[in-house]
């Protein structure tokens, strides 16, 4: 046990890789949210009036909404005044390629080993990177545009494609949804944006990689991905940030739109920094993420993993409105130290022959509270629905904490739902079996977790499922207990 | 949160109630109110909305005139009992036939008095009003090193001239090593609407043994509440069943708080709903001590326009290391009109436990039914013969055979298949 301890201490005492900032000059939004900084931010973007307009019914809607308090996470209340709502690096002029972009900016993403300029080289995934509240750079762009995919950050796609966001923006997550749905309606900042048009196949993986650097500043990114009839994409998502004492919040907003025949992948590797080993510091990770299944035959489907900030509240959901679409959930999340994550799906059947699976892994060690919370539901007129859940959850040590919530509700006898749960430690005989054989208790432990959570990482593509595992085994390190 | 106590009826409401014996009651009914859908745990069912509508007169209905008819009426063939009658929820002596040693019984008229408080009346105001409401509550104990050589049947007549309340209070205190079953069956006397707002609170002592079994198969027009809070000690066991058959609106509550190791605790339910019924079950299981069980199981076919609602809770504590719990629901929706919602729900805080929770809701098995098509069996007698086998998981807990049978017939009167 006392060995089991000091390795526990070890990691702990182990440093967020990512935990470094940068200082460069930046253009940053008085503190404070009021309508003033939501015009200011428009203006600095040179937003048309309609956004503008969105933008500010979106905030007088959020001031009459309370925050949310009945997920089962708990933080100090966030002063939303005393945050920043937009900070930007400095730049001279907007940059027309790669080679405009301030080199300072692109070593950012070199040091975390996504290299813009090298990308640009290489053949497989279009990066576009976003650094606080703005897009430093999007990669392939010429590429994809001969195939009619736009892929640009969310800003440019308001100048460019203003018809497109226009019918789509708020289409999947109206401004209303929740609290922080809304208040990312009112600051959202940029993002990405993603067009493929009717039948058409993307060639290569799209990619966002979000970086939160300055201080006291929240991030709001949005999201939006239409998918028209036909087509396929497969996008994917990574964050880091600082290392900081105080809590940062990060409320963004996908959508994704998915027409007949069309089918989305979307993948998230999320690695905030979750806070030191007291639970001081980290992300307060409140996303709001949903994708309609809009056509006929169209699937949606979600992989995270889910192994940073310091609280986690997100449930990326379908809706799945057109006959025979299909919607997938696989979740890894793993919690440490004191970290709090409350995340799960939902999967709202509307269209007759709808099917949905959900496959869900928690793995709790440290003082951590892992909750799964999710919701099937079948419409009265959602014949012949199928579901299929099954949550599993892994402790490690014993003071942590593994919950569901799972929330079932049928209004048609056709429906066919299933949902199954266990909660577990790693096995002694499991671990003895692999220490016989000469492995040691810590790869044991790696092997036993990458093998439970396999289901999962299975989903993920290629170039992201190594960096999970890896990521998986460090998170876990040292927390056999 | 909207409160009952605010509407129009609220004085009606707090004027009805028979005198107030508990202040902390009562401030917590007139701070919360009765439970409204926006309260989490009543979600799906408005049962303070229902209770708004259909009962007039917010008194204690008076207890009933009961002939001796009544009361064999009511009892089960072949099922050898001692009977405890209760009128309206108030304890008919003349009627009953107890036990004449090894059981201690006494009328409770006021809640200064109650032999004990297992449950926590902030979480549900239901128990506040009830706690302000019974006239005289009922206090069993079973000294220790008791065995109850048959079981108590309690029958709970109701009769409601005028849409009423009728809240019966139980307290049973098993001692140590004492083993005792109890049946209870839910008569409705007229067909007047009634709110039956009922509580039962069970203390078992150390290596003592407990069950409960309850029928409600009342009025179309019985709305019921029922709080249900065992405690259960070291190496002791405790079942509840319940089987739902008919009512307007049902909701029960049951808690099991497992306090001491090497306890078990079973939660059997079976719902077997036509018409508009709705029954929502919610369990509450709670493991604070280690080296405990705890077993539930909830089954329901659903047909017509009924609604079953579950909510399961598994809370395992800290302590509660080497834990085994087990929770879960099956639904059959027999009509496109049939609503299920159901939550399963698991909190755990210790790692050296195996606790798992599973829910299906579905239609009989096409390839089921075809197996059996195939030899010769005709489709409605198939259809019963998988619906009957469905329900049977749980009525094979029942420990008392006569009791069973009874059951099983009025499985078959509902399901309509008394071939």
């Amino acid at each position: 046990m006392s060995k089991d301890n000091q390795i526990l201490e070890e990691f702990t005492s182990k440093e967020y890789e990512h935990g470094w900032s940068v200082n460069y000059e930046a253009d940053e939004a008085p503190i404070g949210l009021n309508e003033e900084i939501i015009k200011w931010i428009s203006s600095k973007k040179e937003e048309p009036q309609w956004l503008l307009d969105w933008r500010l019914k979106a905030f007088k809607h959020w001031e009459s909404m309370a925050e949310p308090v009945w997920a089962n996470v708990h933080y100090p209340h966030i002063d939303l005044q005393s945050l920043r709502y937009y900070s930007a690096p400095k730049q001279q002029k907007k940059p027309q390629n790669l080679d405009e972009v301030d080199p300072e900016l692109l070593q950012i993403y070199e040091r975390l080993g996504i290299s813009l300029n090298e990308q640009k080289k290489l053949q497989g995934i279009a990066v576009d990177a976003v650094l606080d509240s703005v897009s430093v750079g999007t990669t392939f762009k010429e590429t994809l545009g001969k195939l009619g995919i736009v892929f640009c950050s969310f800003s440019e796609a308001v100048h460019n494609h203003p018809e497109l966001v226009k019918e789509y923006l708020g289409s999947v997550v109206p401004m209303t949804d929740n609290y922080y749905a809304a208040l990312n309606s009112a600051v959202f900042s940029d993002g990405s944006f993603c067009y493929i048009p009717k039948g058409v196949r993307c060639p290569m993986e799209l990619s966002t990689y979000f970086r939160i650097n300055a201080a006291n500043t929240g991030q709001f990114e949005r999201t939006l991905i239409i998918a028209d009839e036909g087509s396929y994409c497969s996008y994917l998502e990574g964050c880091t940030a600082p290392q900081r004492d105080e809590n940062q919040l990060h409320a963004a907003v996908v959508e994704i739109y998915a027409a007949k025949d069309a089918e989305v992948k979307y993948s998230t590797v999320q690695n905030w920094y979750p806070g030191d080993k007291n639970g001081k510091g980290g992300i307060y990770n409140f996303v709001t993420k949903r994708g309609i299944c809009a056509g006929d035959n169209s699937k949606i489907s979600w992989t995270q993993v889910e192994t940073g900030s310091a609280v986690t509240w997100k449930y990326p959901s379908c809706i799945l409105k057109g006959d025979n679409s299909i919607g997938e959930f696989y979740s890894v999340a793993v919690t440490n130290n004191y970290q709090q994550a409350d995340t799960g799906t939902k999967m709202i059947h509307i269209g007759k022959n709808t099917k949905s699976r959900i496959v869900s892994k928690g793995i709790s060690a440290g003082h951590s509270q892992n909750s799964y919370r999710g919701q099937v539901q079948v419409m009265k007129r959602a014949t012949n629905a199928r579901n299929f859940s099954q949550c599993d959850s892994l402790l490690m040590g014993s003071l942590c904490g593994a919950h569901t919530f799972p929330y079932i509700d049928i209004h048609n006898s056709t429906a066919k739902v299933e949902h199954e749960a266990t909660t577990s430690k790693i096995g002694e005989d499991q671990l003895f079996y692999c220490n016989q054989r000469g492995i040691a208790t810590e790869d044991a432990v790696a092997l036993i977790v990458n093998g439970y959570a396999k289901e999962v990482l299975n989903q993920l593509p290629m170039e992201f499922a190594v960096e999970a595992q890896k990521l998986l085994a460090l998170t876990l390190e040292g927390s056999v207990g | 949160m909207t409160t009952i106590l605010k509407d129009n009826i609220s004085e009606n409401f707090l004027a009805a109630l028979p005198s107030i014996k508990d202040d902390k009651a009562l401030n917590l009914l007139k701070d919360q109110g009765l439970p409204s859908t926006k309260n989490e745990e009543y979600k799906y069912t408005a049962i303070t909305k229902k209770i708004a509508s259909d009962i007039t007169d917010f008194h204690q209905a008076s207890p009933a005139l009961l002939s001796d008819q009544d009361i064999s009426g009511a009892a089960i063939d072949g099922l050898e009992a001692y009977i405890l009658v209760l009128n309206n929820g108030i304890l008919d002596l003349k009627h009953s036939t107890l036990p004449v040693s090894g059981f201690a019984i006494t009328e409770i008229a006021d809640s200064t008095t109650a032999p004990f408080h297992t449950d926590d009346i902030t979480n549900d105001s239901f128990m506040a009003l009830n706690r302000l409401s019974y006239l005289k509550g009922i206090s069993i104990h079973i000294p220790r090193n008791t065995v109850l050589d048959k079981p108590v049947m309690v029958l709970n007549f109701i009769q409601s001239t005028a849409g009423q309340i009728i809240s019966p209070k139980i307290w049973i205190e098993g001692a140590e090593n004492a083993e005792a079953i109890f049946l209870e069956k839910t008569i409705s006397l007229d067909k007047n609407p009634y709110f039956l707002n009922g509580s039962i609170e069970v203390k078992v002592g150390s290596n003592s043994h407990l069950h409960y079994y309850r029928i409600q198969n009342q009025s179309k027009q019985a709305i019921e509440v029922n709080s249900f809070h065992a405690d259960v000690s070291k190496d002791a066991t405790f079942t509840s069943f319940v089987l739902s058959l008919q009512g307007n609106m049902i909701r029960n509550n049951v808690t099991l708080n497992l306090n001491g190791s090497g306890c078990v605790g079973n939660m059997y339910g079976l719902y077997i709903l036509n018409g508009k019924t709705h029954v929502d079950n919610h369990t509450n299981v709670d493991h604070t001590q280690p080296h405990c069980d705890s077993n539930e199981l909830y089954k329901g076919i659903l047909g017509d326009s009924s609604r079953g609602v579950f909510n399961g809770k598994i809370f395992v504590r800290q302590d509660a290391q080497k834990t085994n719990a087990f929770q879960q629901n099956n639904n059959i929706l027999l009509s496109e009109d049939a609503t299920v919602n159901t939550k399963p729900q698991l909190e755990i805080w210790a790692d050296d436990v195996k606790c798992s929770h599973g829910c299906t809701t579905g239609q009989l098995d096409e390839e089921a039914m075809f197996y059996l098509q195939a030899r010769g069996i005709g489709k409605e007698q198939a259809r019963a013969l998988l619906l009957f086998a469905f329900a049977g998981d749980v009525i094979d807990h029942i420990k008392v055979d006569a009791f069973k049978d009874y059951c099983i017939d009025l499985i078959h009167e509902t399901l309509g298949t008394n071939f």
